[in-house]
């Protein structure tokens, strides 16, 4: 299936000093892949456009912290 | 010559009183990959290129001083209330020894801006691949500084300036299949 985040799992030692993360996030966004845009694609309403930083759906790629524990979870 | 209207490019909202945020922040406005660094790179790039990108530069070079005023907002409102005990505490008393709260052109790290942060090589392709990788790398640090903040208003704006990275270098890259001059054409290889 097709996403705009990719993961890898590093090596991990037994003699690791901290917890491993695990799997590794990382962003491979739309403009990766589109080459020279081409004409007629789906568009936002005026509206949702001033929210989403575009106008163009086909480049809208919100980014949230993978790593977070859970919605509250503060680091202090 | 510019026209300003007197807004932001997209409302600003911190919801936290979290003046550490500000110290993580302000790598978007002084430092290498930051807003201002961007706007002074595209807006000089674009004496030396060719026309049909000049409009671009501009236009985005114009753009980056919007997300500049943005960072600042979000900087100004996380320390405007900060007292000197809160300033040492968020890690940010060596910036008040020298600025009291005043924003200034620095680093994360306190390190100044610097010119040697851009370049103009007077190459089309290598100014413009310069520049797409500036986008990436901005929209990289949005993305550490999402990690690091727990202001779900203040990432939401975070968000939004990612995603005009995104787009931006977008048209770069598209800039580059501009002059490459391949467009349209039949492709034999």
């Amino acid at each position: 299936m097709f996403t705009l985040y990719k993961t890898y799992c590093p090596y991990v030692s037994p003699f690791d000093p901290c917890k491993p993360i695990g799997e590794k996030v990382f962003s491979t966004p739309p403009n990766l892949y589109m080459g020279f845009q081409p004409p007629n694609l789906p568009q936002f309403s005026p509206e949702e456009a001033l929210r989403a930083g575009t106008l163009w759906k086909a480049f809208y790629d919100p980014y949230f912290n993978p790593y977070e524990q859970g919605k509250g979870a503060r680091s202090e | 010559m510019w026209i300003y209207e007197k807004k932001l490019q997209y409302p600003v909202r911190v919801s936290t009183c979290n003046p550490m945020l500000a110290k993580f922040l302000i790598e978007q406005y002084g430092g290498a990959d930051g807003e201002l660094a961007a706007a002074l790179r595209y807006l000089n790039q674009r004496y030396s290129i060719p026309d049909k990108v000049i409009g671009l530069l501009t236009d985005i070079g114009t753009e980056e001083f919007a997300h500049l005023e943005m960072i600042a907002t979000m900087i100004y409102k996380l320390t405007k209330d900060a007292t000197p005990e809160m300033m040492k505490a968020a890690g940010l008393g060596d910036h008040y020894a020298v600025h009291d709260n005043a924003l200034f052109y620095h680093n994360a790290s306190g390190v100044p801006w610097t010119a040697s942060y851009i370049q103009a090589k007077g190459d089309p392709i290598a100014d413009l691949y310069e520049d797409i990788a500036a986008e990436e790398k901005a929209r990289a640090t949005y993305q550490w500084i999402i990690n690091l903040s727990d202001d779900p208003d203040l990432n939401d704006g975070l968000r939004y300036l990612r995603e005009r990275e995104i787009i931006h270098s977008q048209r770069f890259r598209e800039a580059v299949e501009i002059l490459k001059e391949e467009r349209d054409k039949k492709i034999f290889f």
